[in-house]
């Protein structure tokens, strides 16, 4: 089978194989109403990536997308097409906002075989891509955290503004994606919460009321520590959002000076810094610099009804990150932000060690350290919570995973199951390297189990899962 | 300067006894605090007041020559007047034991009746003093100790007068108070007020300094364990309390006026006489007047104008003259009659026109949980040491008086928060802050919250659609877990539908709550959910067949139902040897339904052996 062979690496034809990964061969938006007439084509386009295209072949394949959403809607009114899956590549289409059409079209990952003539064969994975769609979700809720709606462009500067706006957007953006690394947290988009006893928690909520009311300025804030969530001021989608840009993108792109510690050259830039460890992930570098530029990115949120533009700053202690989301209308200062400097500084930083301290606390009063016999992810619907020991590091570029790819497709297939019923669910699978996977779902919970026991039959891996439900999740409602 | 400024003043019923003048001689007992005033003598009649007398003492005794002073004993059992300055007559024949000697030369001597202790003043310049303690008819000798006299001109002879000395009983220890004059020689910018602890057991040591910042003649009072010193020169008076912080030396602790200094307030003299003449406006007292003599520990006297008065200290007016509200917390709450005032700064702090920072808030809060809990853990180790029956074997056990400063959560829920929610004008993001902070503040000392404080943070933030922060809350379990609070969330189901996870999730966890679990499944339709749980925690035997078929019929299943029905049968098999339903179970029509349905011979035969 090829899945396995793929993932063998060690096998007799392993160095005659060649593998590519998934790529992405065009992105493009378009309003089917800006165009209708013939000859008027080419206004329906709003964005088409990659640029260089010919114009006459953009055309043709937004037509292309436009007629396969037309003919299945008669099928299906209320759930058009969502994707066209090819022997080479699959296309998914998505109407983020009404007549707003987002198609993304991605070639199935490849595997070069060497026949026995010594051709090169290719061997298309189609059964591959199926999380990949997700990705543009996610890509286009990260566009509304930044831009905006597609309406509100146009409301105001009209499609000009719009197309200025999603040329900066997707242009960087689509830079970033990387679909190989694509998996089952990436479907859930979930939020990962730092687990805290509550007296610390209830710090947390003091330091940050008393942040809001010192910064009066200040109109939501989010409070996230080793990456995870603690607390979030906005609602719940757009944290989701937020966290996604903050932990995949803005984070990583910082992970260099927190590692060089307190003495490296990048500190001793900050001089008179040395009371707290407190720094601008976004907006001015340098505080001492009078020329240095307070400018931080905006961001759009309630886009569902207030529709609010908001400065995003982020500011970090150690491990524990702030955001600060102040009105757009307002033009954070230098003065503002050495004020907020050293009021957030010196007391993030005595949080930090706190949350750290306590943190290590609970590990050791939790007890046993040693791997457990098996690996699992969760994901909560209601409150976006997602639980995985089954990543051991999970940035844009690279899913580090500790189980196998083939385990990880599984995970997939069962989820896709799941979607498709709404009733409560749950799935045992074998699978072929002699592990087991089980899906289970209850009430908008969804637990996914790989179990390393070869030789367990069905019943005693059916018990193992309950006893994992039993010390892992009993302090919620979830039926065996 | 507003009438509610002055924040010491004279009670409102002084004892009242004629004037002193020259045939009406007066006196004043500190032991029995009664006044005396003999006329003539004792000729023409003696009359005794004391503040709780109802009815005065008058009676008749010779006149045998000036009296130079006239008590009685304790009960008032036995009259003693001194005429001369080495003979004291008993009216009545006594006889008198002596108990014991000491050789002493004495120049004066002053004797505490709250604490039994007498000082006897020793030495040339006045300033050794020798106390001794009365317990149970003994007398004990305490270590004799010396008070530092300031350095005077040459020309002076120092001595330390007996009108510079008081004793007191300040926070349930008793202090030796020595009034310092400010002296030219040394560098003091006014006099001081020196404080002696003087223990039960061990030497006498100087513990603080009241600075007074000012000259010339000062009078002391203690009252609500607060050190008044009144200023003759200024006629103003301030007040210090050694609890609060002060500047430490390595030995002494100095201290300042708590307040700007402030004049009593002013007191008016009723008019006595009839009634035809009370158009006649009140006579204003004349206060600090020269004649005024100062008792401890509270008492003030007017020979000349026959009053009696109590000081005492009020502190509504305190609240506005203290700006920082922590020392005025720390302050307070020391204070017996506290409570009100406490709750009525916690109010203020949170209006809008007074509204305090975040940070002061937590302060005030923490200080009011720090009483609290002392007190809550006084109340707890006396009931285990009760209950370890250890009572009887020790006397010293005593339950824990609860003190006006212990403020519990019912009243800051009932004379603060439950009114400071309701406020329109509140920004809700201040009312949740203010909330939260008071339940961090219980949290950090140990304090289980009350479920009262947490509906009231549920109900804010439901009033404001702010679910996804509730979610938070619940999600790290701020808002502790109960039967309503899981009552209310399932009723919030509509407006945020989350709520219906963390609901059973919270009845979950209580354990106690599994009928209540398998009432909102069967209410969702859940009907084999709600069947499956109360298999896992084995009470399927005890669960009426009747409810579940109910809901299971409901959902217009029929294979949900062939499954529930079925399920029972085998229930029944189980447990009475027939899959047969029996009549108490008053499931005849779901029979009737299932043999309807899937015909006679679905239904299970009973297995024969």
């Amino acid at each position: 089978m090829a899945a396995a062979a793929a993932g063998a690496g060690s096998g007799p034809w392993a160095a005659q194989e060649k593998q590519f990964p998934p790529a992405l061969l065009s992105f493009f938006i378009y309003n089917p109403r800006f165009g209708p007439r013939e000859g008027e084509e080419e206004n329906k386009i709003l964005f088409y990536h990659p640029n260089e295209v010919e114009k006459n072949e953009k055309i043709r394949n937004v037509g292309l997308c436009e007629a396969i959403v037309q003919f299945t809607r008669t099928f299906s009114p209320s759930k058009p097409a969502k994707s066209l899956h090819t022997q080479k590549n699959r296309q998914f289409f998505n109407e983020p906002e009404e007549n707003f059409w987002m198609v993304m079209v991605v070639r199935n990952p490849i595997i070069e075989k060497q026949s026995k003539d010594g051709k090169p064969v290719l061997e298309y994975q189609e059964e591959e891509l199926l999380v990949m769609c997700h990705c543009l979700f996610v890509y286009f809720f990260k566009c509304i955290l930044f831009n905006g709606t597609f309406l509100k462009a146009m409301e105001d500067g009209g499609v000009k503004l719009l197309k200025e706006r999603l040329e900066k957007f997707f242009h960087r953006y689509l830079q970033t994606l990387h679909l190989q690394s694509c998996d089952l947290l990436d479907i859930f988009g979930g939020i990962s919460f730092f687990p805290l006893d509550k007296m610390t928690y209830l710090k947390i909520q003091s330091f940050i009321n008393r942040m809001e009311e010192s910064l009066n300025i200040v109109k939501y804030t989010a409070f996230l520590y080793n990456d995870q969530l603690i607390w979030s001021g906005l609602e719940q989608d757009d944290m989701r959002i937020l966290y996604k840009y903050l932990t995949t993108s803005l984070f990583p792109r910082h992970i260099e000076p927190e590692l060089a510690g307190r003495d490296s050259p990048i500190r001793a830039e900050m001089p008179g810094n040395l009371q707290h460890y407190g720094r601008f992930l976004t907006g001015p570098l340098n505080l001492n610099d009078p020329d240095a530029k307070c400018r931080f990115p905006k961001i759009f949120v309630n886009t569902d009804d207030t529709y609010e533009e908001l400065h995003l700053i982020v500011y970090k202690a150690m491990s524990a990150a702030v955001c600060f989301m102040i009105d757009a209308s307002i033009h954070p200062t230098l003065d503002f932000c050495r004020r907020l400097d050293s009021i957030v500084g010196p007391q993030l930083t005595v949080l930090a060690s706190d949350i750290c301290e306590q943190f290590n606390i609970n590990k050791r009063m939790s007890g046993s350290e040693k791997e457990p016999q098996f690996k699992f992810i969760y994901f909560n619907h209601m409150n976006l919570a997602e639980k995985s020991t089954v990543h051991m590091r999970k940035t844009p570029s690279v899913s580090l995973t500790s189980v196998h790819p083939d385990l990880m497709k599984i995970l997939g297939d069962i989820n896709s199951d799941f979607t498709r019923v709404d009733e409560d669910e749950e799935i045992i699978v074998k699978a072929m390297s002699d592990y087991w996977v089980v899906g289970k779902k209850s009430d908008r919970r969804e637990l996914y189990v790989i179990l390393n026991q070869k030789n367990a039959n069905l019943i005693e891996v059916n018990e193992e899962v309950k006893k994992l439900c039993a010390t892992q999740f009993n302090n919620i409602f979830f039926l065996d | 300067m507003g009438e509610e400024d002055y924040y010491l003043e004279l009670c409102e019923r002084p004892v009242q006894f004629e004037k002193a003048n020259p045939v009406n001689c007066v006196f004043f007992d500190e032991a029995n605090k009664q006044v005396f005033a003999v006329r003539s003598g004792g000729a023409t009649g003696v009359v005794v007041k004391g503040p709780d007398d109802r009815n005065p003492i008058s009676f008749r005794m010779d006149d045998k020559g000036e009296v130079k002073c006239i008590k009685f004993s304790l009960e008032n059992k036995i009259l003693a007047v001194q005429r001369t300055s080495k003979t004291v007559v008993l009216p009545e024949k006594r006889s008198l034991k002596l108990l014991k000697s000491h050789n002493l030369n004495v120049n004066w001597y002053m004797y505490c009746p709250e604490s039994t202790v007498i000082l006897l003043s020793t030495t040339v310049l006045e300033n050794v003093l020798q106390p001794f303690h009365f317990r149970a008819g003994t007398m004990s000798k305490l270590p004799k100790f010396e008070i530092e006299l300031p350095a005077a001109p040459k020309s002076t002879k120092p001595s330390l007068s007996e009108r510079d000395i008081a004793m007191a009983t300040i926070y349930g220890q008793l202090y030796v108070l020595f009034l310092r004059h400010h002296s030219r020689t040394s560098n003091s910018t006014g006099a001081e007020v020196v404080l002696y602890h003087l223990p039960r057991e061990g030497a006498c040591k100087k513990m603080h300094i009241l600075k007074l910042n000012r000259t010339g003649k000062f009078a002391l009072n203690v009252v609500d364990n607060l050190v008044v010193v009144h200023h003759q020169d200024t006629e103003t008076s301030v007040i210090f309390d050694i609890k609060l912080r002060g500047e430490f030396d390595g030995s002494v602790t100095f201290h300042h006026p708590v307040l700007p200094a402030r004049s009593i307030q002013p007191y008016q003299i009723p008019i006595a006489g009839p009634a035809a003449v009370t158009s006649q406006s009140p006579v204003p007292c004349k206060l600090y007047s020269s004649s005024w003599i100062v008792f401890q520990p509270d008492i003030i006297i007017s020979a000349s104008q026959g009053y009696l008065w109590n000081l005492q200290v009020k502190l509504e007016p305190i609240v506005n003259l203290l700006p920082d509200k922590g020392r005025l917390m720390d302050f307070l709450l020391q204070r017996k009659e506290c409570k009100m005032v406490i709750l009525s700064v916690c109010s203020q702090m949170l209006s809008e026109s007074d509204r305090a920072s975040l940070p002061v808030i937590a302060t005030v809060f923490d200080k009011l949980n720090h009483e609290y809990k002392k007190y809550l853990d006084a109340e707890q180790s006396y009931a285990m040491a009760v209950e370890a029956g250890q009572s009887r074997s020790s006397p010293l056990l005593k339950r824990p008086v609860r003190t006006q400063a212990v403020l519990d959560q019912s009243d800051v829920y009932t004379h603060v928060l439950s009114a400071f929610v309701e406020k329109k004008e509140m920004p809700h993001k201040f009312v949740i802050a203010v909330l939260m902070e008071y339940i961090r503040s219980l949290n950090q000392f140990q304090i289980a919250v009350q479920h009262y404080l947490h509906e009231l943070v549920i109900k804010t933030l439901v009033q404001h659609n702010l679910f996804y922060m509730l979610h938070q809350f619940l999600q790290y379990h701020v808002l502790s877990d109960s039967k309503p609070l899981a009552c209310l969330l399932l009723s919030l189901e509509s407006f945020y539908p989350p709520a219906h996870q963390l609901s059973l999730d919270m009845l979950k966890r209580l354990s106690t709550a599994n009928d209540e679990i398998v009432e909102v499944l069967l209410s969702k339709h859940q009907v084999l959910a709600a069947l499956r749980f109360i298999r896992g925690i084995g009470g399927h035997d005890n669960i009426s067949a009747r409810k579940f078929l109910d809901a299971a019929k409901q959902t217009e299943d029929n294979m949900l139902f062939y499954t529930i029905f079925r399920f029972f049968e085998q229930r029944n098999q189980r447990l009475r040897g027939s899959p047969n339903f029996t009549p108490g179970e008053h499931c005849e029509e779901h029979v009737a339904f299932f043999k309807q349905i899937f015909g006679d011979q679905a239904v299970m035969r009973p297995t024969t052996f």
